[in-house]
């Protein structure tokens, strides 16, 4: 026992002795650390965080899917809820991962406690990876809700289970970081504000979350093929569906292209400190 | 004044040509050298914005040196940031956790940023709060706490990961005296534990009671750096404040003494440093004037504190008209 423990009176024995972490084990300790209070911040203000969406789309479901549907007919081979299901699910998921991370970064900007993770020896990449996994679980939780409530309406079954989940998790990491990034730059509440809503949720609707784009004329159909949500959305939807406007490949390789450059980004500022250090 | 004395080779800090330009193009440090010995208590004193903060927020890791370097326990901030963060904690001078998290769970997932596991971590975070005395307030969202129990939550945060180096940066502005003295036995006694102290007060008389050295820090620029006994030994006058009675016009005048008039029943008497104060108080009675009652006016530290930034200003002005 050193002479510093021994007069603090430490209370375990492996501190109060030569207890030296690995950096990798520290590391995994920060990690689960970081995600573990995000995860306790959703579930804490599950009234701002998860019931909102349920009641947004159950009104889709309804309106769109029930009363407009019905007269809609079929797409693709589903009925017109069973079509929709799929990008409300994906549009869910995505709306919510970005305005969990922006508002839960940006508020610990706000509230200056972000010092704690940059006085901290935690490298920037567990501050990301710790963020990023807590949007996606919001996400995740959220998509599962959302999915639940379909149910009521419609039935369905997955037809690749494995292409679902996998595109789920990508679309949701792309936004969740994307969020981190906008946090990093944001100075004020409205900052985050407005890529949700005069980014986000335009290219949500235009992303054929609604409709199939084969339905659009051209030069439209191939506008939209700029829009990334197309991929999100259409790489979900052959997963539950098996049908989709865009090769499912090409898809990924669109995700895992923004998972890429966006990771690189956000560690890049995070490293430089852009809107944390002076 | 504490007792451990420091021992190893190795300061626990080591400042070198320290620089910080910020965007706007204020030089808040320009260039300043400083050691502080492991094991130290070490006032960082200085006027506001005189660069204190900024060299904590560099040494802390919130703000990016323009030039220099800084050492704890060996460790360059430029070469191994987490080796350096490992070995500090601070206390800033703003308010900066969660108000809407508990205490408990506040300083549980700081110690958890270091790597320390969870089962450590709440028994630490336990000892802390209880030494801190805001265990009972533990589970309770900290907007609820007083002003003095967020500061004392901030000294149990900054125990978390146990560190060499604690710096302080103005820990108990508004804090009231009972709060202020509790808080200092707490870091007196982890000083004398071995734990290397830094701090920054604008309470002089703590940091004179507390410190045993010294920086002063004025326009980005170290003007003192010396032990507390040799910085108070150039004080050579001290000023006390007397209530009298029978105090008529003109003031008497007693050699080597400037006595100066504040109201009818008090007066200000400046004299040498160890000058004897029955001649005062014979001269004044000659006059028919009666002490009742005597205190200094200022603690030692302030007085000097305040001409070496005064004469520092004159500098800086004189500097100014060359240019």
């Amino acid at each position: 026992m050193n002479d510093l423990h021994a007069a603090r009176g430490s209370v375990n024995p492996a501190e109060a002795g030569e207890w030296r972490p690995s950096v990798a084990r520290a590391n995994l300790v920060a990690l689960y650390t970081i995600t573990r209070r995000e995860a306790h911040r959703v579930l804490r203000i599950w009234t701002q965080t998860l019931v909102p969406p349920a009641i947004t789309m159950t009104l889709y479901f309804v309106i769109f899917g029930k009363v407009i549907g019905s007269r809609v007919g079929t797409m693709q081979g589903f009925t017109y809820m069973q079509y929709i299901v799929p990008g409300l699910v994906m549009m869910s998921i995505i709306n919510n991962c970005y305005s969990n991370i922006t508002s839960s970064f940006f508020g610990s900007k706000f509230g200056r406690y972000v010092e704690e993770l940059l006085a901290s020896p935690m490298p920037s990449w567990v501050v990301l990876t710790g963020y990023v996994a807590g949007a996606v679980m919001r996400g995740l939780l959220v998509g599962i809700i959302v999915l639940a409530i379909a149910l009521f309406f419609t039935s369905l079954h997955l037809a690749h289970p494995l292409i679902a989940v996998t595109t789920v998790l990508l679309g949701a990491t792309i936004f969740a970081l994307a969020g981190f990034i906008n946090a990093m730059f944001a100075k004020r509440f409205d900052d985050i504000a407005i890529v949700p809503t005069f980014i986000l949720q335009p290219l949500s609707y235009l992303g054929g979350v609604f409709y199939s784009v084969k339905l659009l004329g051209s030069p439209w159909q191939e506008v939209s093929l700029v829009n990334p949500i197309l991929y999100f959305v259409n790489a979900f939807r052959y997963g539950v569906l098996g049908v989709s406007d865009v090769p499912v490949w090409t898809a990924y390789v669109v995700m895992l292209a923004f998972v890429i450059a966006l990771a690189a980004v956000a560690l890049w500022l995070l490293n430089r400190g852009v809107g944390l250090r002076s | 004044m504490p007792a451990a004395e420091p021992s190893a080779a190795v300061p626990a800090l080591e400042v070198a040509g320290l620089r910080k330009t910020y965007r706007n193009g204020v030089e808040a440090l320009k260039g300043i050298s400083l050691t502080v010995a492991q094991g130290d208590f070490f006032a960082l004193l200085g006027p506001n914005g005189a660069g204190k903060s900024t060299l904590i927020g560099i040494l802390s890791s919130l703000v990016n040196p323009t030039a220099g370097d800084a050492r704890v326990f060996g460790i360059s901030i430029h070469g191994d940031r987490g080796g350096v963060m490992r070995q500090i904690g601070l206390v800033p001078q703003e308010i900066n956790f969660n108000q809407f998290e508990a205490p408990f769970d506040i300083c549980v997932n700081v110690a958890g940023f270091y790597g320390i596991p969870r089962s450590i971590a709440k028994r630490r975070a336990e000892k802390y709060l209880k030494e801190l005395r805001i265990w009972d307030k533990a589970f309770q969202p900290t907007r609820h706490l007083s002003g003095g129990m967020k500061r004392r939550l901030m000294i149990a945060r900054a125990m978390m990961n146990e560190p060499r180096l604690l710096i302080l940066d103005e820990p108990t502005a508004g804090v009231d005296i009972e709060i202020r003295r509790s808080m200092w036995q707490f870091v007196t006694r982890i000083n004398r534990a071995g734990t290397t102290v830094i701090l920054t007060t604008h309470y002089l008389e703590e940091a004179e009671q507390l410190c045993r050295n010294i920086a002063i820090i004025d326009h980005g620029q170290i003007i003192e750096d010396t032990s507390m006994r040799r910085l108070l030994r150039k004080l050579d006058v001290e000023t006390f404040v007397l209530d009298v009675t029978g105090l008529d016009d003109p003031l008497p005048v007693i050699e080597g003494v400037r006595l100066t008039r504040v109201d009818a029943l008090t007066l200000e008497a400046e004299l040498p440093s160890g000058r004897n104060l029955n001649t005062l108080f014979a001269a004044l009675t000659e006059h028919g004037i009666t002490v009742t009652s005597m205190r200094t006016k200022t603690n030692r530290l302030e007085e000097l504190f305040v001409r070496l930034v005064e004469r520092g200003n004159g500098d800086s002005r004189r500097g100014a008209t060359h240019e």
